[in-house]
């Protein structure tokens, strides 16, 4: 482990630290309140190449081009952005057979205000349990680094991508302020 | 070549082509290993057809993410030129793309679309570039100021010699005509990736364990 995974004390810079720590140097995004604080210093820190993406699939398709060609790169969306990428998933990353991660900022749960969120987060595990992409829930920082760093060594080594859900309980999520 | 600068040619005024014509004509200028992204359907299976190269990647599914692809493989390697294949229809599909590449502005991306108006492999219903959008109109719109559509074939090879020269991004749009590809890529997803990878260098011999 590095000196800046120890060092870190919030969710957003364990993330950071641990992408680092793992060789993920291109983030591709599309914004979402909650991530704000993890993009705001991914683009602050010259290691990354940050930037936005127009849609989430189009993501994918970036950082699936960028692996093949010999650089790691994370995705980072919201909960439904994840409705737009199944066929991107079907169709290129799972058989293709490359190591996307992803980052899913979880909302339609815990307190959700907005019944179209609600009802993606409903398809979301339903989808990535059917095409077998492992998919994990993170609710507790005590476990963020370990669970990042081992799944993206797994998903480097067995050729496989693997989705990051990180909920409203290690993230605070986004709250309906009337 | 036309004396007529390429830049002042519209969609009207841009000769029919024929996409495998072209293609050779494309990979036939690739001398120094550039990478090809070839979209779903017939942009991929002519590119197969015109030799298939080990730095070659052809898509079976995901419609409209060519460019995207391609934009990683140019992130990933700066040093490489990286050309995308993509038909009209499947632009359309993804047009904010083009505004991500002007944002990020590779140097080392070209970007060529075959227009015949038509979602051809489907059925051959008109696509809203047979009546009314302009693709070069809207990638220079988006931010691609280096885009033109190919008057003729010799400028078409103008066109991409110019482009390989690595001052992109540039887009290279062409209207072609309806004949379908000449043959049809083989369908094995895993092994198209690894020998993609192993044509730009990422992979060697057996993989570490």
């Amino acid at each position: 482990m590095t000196e800046s995974r120890t060092r870190a004390t919030s969710w957003h810079e364990i993330v950071l630290a641990t992408l680092k720590d793992n060789d993920v140097r291109l983030a591709v995004y599309v914004p979402d309140r909650v991530f704000t604080p993890l993009i705001e210093a991914l683009h602050a820190d010259p290691f990354f190449t940050t930037f936005a993406a127009t849609r989430e699939e189009e993501a994918l398709g970036i950082i699936s081009g960028a692996w093949m060609g010999g650089l790691r790169g994370a995705v980072l969306m919201q909960t439904s952005g994840f409705g737009t990428i199944p066929n991107a998933l079907a169709s290129l990353v799972v058989p293709c057979q490359i190591p996307a991660l992803i980052f899913v900022s979880e909302r339609g749960t815990l307190g959700e205000f907005n019944l179209g969120q609600a009802l993606v987060y409903k398809t979301m595990r339903p989808v990535l349990n059917s095409l077998a992409v492992e998919n994990i829930t993170i609710t507790r920082q005590d476990e963020l680094a370990f669970t990042i760093d081992r799944s993206i060594k797994q998903a480097v080594a067995t050729q496989a991508p693997v989705t990051f859900i990180l909920s409203p309980l290690l993230t605070g999520g986004k709250v309906f302020e009337g | 070549m036309t004396a007529k600068s390429s830049a002042a040619i519209g969609a009207h005024n841009a000769k029919v082509m024929n996409r495998f014509e072209l293609t050779k004509r494309l990979v036939a200028q690739l001398k120094r290993d550039e990478a090809v992204i070839g979209g779903i359907g017939n942009a991929n299976f002519d590119l197969w057809a015109a030799g298939q190269r080990p730095q070659n990647f052809y898509m079976l599914g995901s419609m409209g993410l060519a460019i995207p692809i391609a934009l990683g493989v140019a992130i990933a390697q700066p040093q490489r030129h990286v050309i995308a294949l993509e038909g009209d229809g499947s632009l359309l599909m993804q047009l904010g793309c083009l505004a991500t590449v002007a944002e990020r502005a590779p140097k080392n991306l070209t970007i060529v679309v075959w227009d015949n108006g038509i979602y051809q492999i489907t059925g051959s219903q008109p696509t809203a570039s047979a009546a009314a959008a302009d693709l070069v109109a809207i990638a220079r719109g988006a931010g691609i100021a280096n885009s033109a559509w190919a008057a003729d074939e010799a400028d078409f090879d103008r066109l991409a010699s110019s482009a390989l020269k690595g001052e992109g991004p540039s887009l290279i749009a062409a209207r072609i005509d309806n004949k379908p590809a000449v043959a049809t890529t083989d369908r094995d997803p895993v092994q198209i990736r690894e020998r993609f990878m192993r044509g730009l260098g990422v992979r060697s011999g057996i993989r570490n364990q």
